[in-house]
């Protein structure tokens, strides 16, 4: 009996030596901290995004290069000092690895010297305030999303040449992401001979936008609307109401139109073009595939906010094969997240410029009805677009970012 | 309140204070910085606790002081650099201004009319954290704070220094917050919430001792947003709105009106309650909206009100003058 423990313990020592796994392997599982606002009024956009992580983290299984993944969800009602508050939890209770997650860009802004003083990496797939990677960048931050400015860029020039339009009239909401999307559209529209002849500014989460659509000016060639969240559910109905749509056409920047709210709506919205880094009708078997699945799984389309979580998840996948699993050399972890190239996510090949900010696709859109559901149709695609468009980085960089003031309404 | 208070009555005190000194080395760093979030609201909402319990004034524009507190801070030192010596004054004494201001407007009015002018006294507050972009930088906030530098021979950047450091600006307000309440000053308040005709027949000036409770008030919520801002390293228009100013109203109510410690209390269970639940459940609001609706429903004086009523009842009742 004795004699045979002993065989039994050799050999399974043996067989142990032999089939050992490299050392990491016997580390704990990958954990991931995710900070989005899951209660309150952006509680549905942090719903999707979670899902989008977590459906890519199921198609793996659950494991990233080798070891078990946990992701710890923690709520930050969108507010940036109960974010910092959880960051703090994240990082010295639960002992992440890496960060995602976040919505809103002051919360951005409030989280990214935390992360620096931390030491930790966080991705930002959604927060798109434009100096995170341009006037402020910082070091610990990966930005795998977008600049709010990003798709304005190629989309002022799109109206100007491809629709046409000679005077436009913006109403956008009061904040930073507004002014973003609204400055980058302003430039390269008028300098394709555009003229942005009106600015209205409502403030985040109007509702009723009569006192706005009345003041709009009727000689506009077309509307630039810029909203978000509840606006963009109420907006383009009362626009139709107003008597303006039958008018003058209703453009906007991405969140107009977002597959978030695309369900909600109905005719009111057939027709809006919109530009952004994602659509679900994109194209492509691999989107055709991503749609499918996160339909049957949730029930619905996914909205840019899932696919940039699902490709966050596959971000950090990538840069922990790289360095095969060590995620715990947090420097190393940080580099290998820098040099990730993606060339087939859902919404397209994306890799990082000099700043961390994505290159890729911009996608043209246009609201139309097939099979009865509302999609945003790409009309149009403007491949490997950077945060600076086909600007010198450092000529750029000496404008003022993008504000309630710059650039001035010249022809207001 | 009522003559020399018995000695058992130090008895817990003390020993929360203790607790307090000597927790850091045996307390994670998270339930640490809970900690030190939960001493810094402490301050505020016993400073709020000046105006509500010993005044009997509902505030609901609380925040405000706290922001203008946070606000100077940020602008300060992120563009002037200017250091902890000259923050706090400026912090506090624009809090005591801007409650200087506000007072006149809001002490016109009492109960539900004082809160509504205080809430729409609040919101002004907000909106101008929100729209003065070139001072405040907006919704962005201002970020990147570094913690205080004072000339002590560690840094206040690890948890336990500030932890150390905020416990001290807690005792601190405690301390100048119950001389206050327990000076002849502070008991004319008493008595002008218990009684304005009766005060003013006594020949005291019932406007200039609530003016002066609201300013004091006011001032020490500054001193409470400056540290806030240390803590945070980021200051954003969030800190000044109303769901602030109404947590800190919850606070004061849920550990007890007029007793100073009581909010405090509220203060911590507040914080720890929205942490650490929030961990297990996404319905924490739920429990959170119990936890208020038990109060008011078996405790409206609050825990620490609720604890002196049941052991006054074993005890012969002592005399309570402000009843």
């Amino acid at each position: 009996m004795g004699k045979k423990l002993t065989l039994g313990v050799v050999a399974a020592l043996v067989l142990a030596v032999a089939a050992a796994p490299p050392a990491w392997a016997q580390k704990g599982p990958i954990k991931i901290g995710f900070i989005a606002p899951m209660t309150g009024g952006a509680a549905q956009v942090g719903k999707d995004m979670l899902n989008g992580l977590m459906m890519y983290l199921a198609e793996r299984g659950n494991e990233i290069a080798g070891r078990k993944v946990e992701v710890i969800v923690e709520d930050n009602q969108g507010s940036p000092a109960v974010a910092l508050t959880k960051l703090r939890k994240l990082v010295e209770s639960d002992k992440v690895h890496v960060l995602t997650g976040g919505l809103f860009a002051h919360v951005g802004y409030a989280l990214a010297p935390k992360v620096d003083e931390y030491k930790i990496p966080m991705l930002y797939p959604v927060m798109a305030a434009d100096d995170l990677t341009q006037r402020k960048p910082s070091k610990w931050v990966v930005r795998t999303g977008w600049t709010s400015s990003q798709p304005s860029h190629p989309f002022g020039e799109y109206v100007a040449k491809t629709l046409g339009y000679k005077k436009v009239a913006v109403i956008a909401m009061d904040y930073a992401f507004g002014y973003e999307v609204v400055g980058g559209f302003q430039k390269t529209f008028e300098e394709n001979g555009g003229r942005v002849i009106q600015k209205l500014w409502a403030p985040i989460g109007t509702t009723d936008f009569a006192p706005y659509l009345s003041q709009i000016k009727r000689d506009a060639d077309a509307v630039f609307a810029l909203m978000v969240a509840v606006s963009s559910l109420r907006f383009p109905k009362q626009y139709e109401d107003s008597g303006l749509k039958a008018k003058i056409p209703l453009i906007g920047g991405g969140t107009t139109f977002d597959e978030f709210v695309l369900p909600s709506l109905g005719d009111e919205a057939l027709g809006g073009v919109s530009p952004l880094i994602y659509s679900a009708a994109i194209d492509t078997p691999i989107n055709k595939r991503f749609v499918k699945e996160y339909r049957a799984k949730y029930g619905k389309v996914p909205s840019y906010y899932s696919e940039t979580n699902y490709t966050a998840g596959r971000w950090i996948d990538e840069a922990a094969k790289a360095i095969k699993g060590d995620v715990e050399n947090r420097e190393k972890f940080l580099a290998a997240l820098r040099k990730v190239e993606i060339p087939d996510a859902p919404r397209g090949p994306i890799k990082l410029d000099s700043r961390g900010n994505p290159i890729q696709t911009i996608y043209i859109r246009k609201v139309e009805r097939k099979d009865g559901e509302l999609w945003n149709t790409v009309v149009k695609t403007y491949p490997a677009v950077s945060q600076f468009w086909t600007y010198k980085p450092e000529q750029f960089l000496k404008d003022p970012v993008y504000s309630r003031d710059f650039p001035p309404c010249k022809y207001c | 309140m009522s003559g020399p208070a018995p000695a058992n009555r130090l008895v817990v005190p003390v020993v929360v204070l203790a607790v307090l000194l000597a927790a850091p080395p045996f307390l994670s760093s998270y339930v640490l910085t809970l900690l030190t979030q939960s001493l810094i609201y402490a301050i505020v909402a016993m400073s709020l606790d000046l105006l509500l319990g010993y005044l009997g004034l509902p505030s609901l524009g609380h925040a405000a002081y706290l922001g203008v507190g946070a606000y100077s801070v940020g602008i300060l030192t992120s563009r002037y650099g200017a250091g902890f010596g000259t923050v706090l004054p400026v912090g506090v004494g624009l809090a005591l201004i801007l409650a200087a201001v506000f007072g006149l407007l809001a002490l016109r009015a009492t109960g539900v009319y004082f809160l509504m002018i205080t809430l729409a006294l609040g919101m002004v507050a907000w909106g101008l954290a929100y729209r003065w972009v070139s001072l405040t930088q907006g919704d962005n906030g201002i970020s990147g704070l570094p913690r205080p530098d004072v000339p002590l021979p560690w840094s206040l950047a690890g948890a336990i220094p500030f932890y150390y450091f905020a416990l001290a600006g807690f005792l601190l307000a405690l301390g100048v917050l119950w001389l206050i309440v327990h000076s002849p000053f502070g008991m004319s308040l008493v008595g002008v919430r218990e009684s304005e005709t009766r005060m003013r027949t006594l020949g005291y000036h019932v406007w200039l001792h609530k003016y002066l409770g609201f300013v004091i008030s006011g001032g020490v919520a500054g001193f409470g947003g400056v540290l806030w801002a240390y803590y945070n390293g980021f200051v954003g228009p969030t800190d000044l709105d109303l769901s602030t100013s109404v947590e800190v109203l919850l606070m004061v109510a849920l550990g007890g009106r007029a007793t100073l410690l009581g909010p405090a209390l509220g203060a911590g269970i507040i914080v720890f309650l929205k942490n650490l639940v929030s961990v297990y459940t996404q319905r924490w609001l739920l429990i959170l909206g119990a936890a208020y609706i038990g109060t008011i429903v078996y405790a409206p004086e609050g825990i620490v009100g609720a604890v002196r009523r049941l052991s006054e009842a074993t005890e012969p009742a002592p005399a309570r003058p402000e009843a």
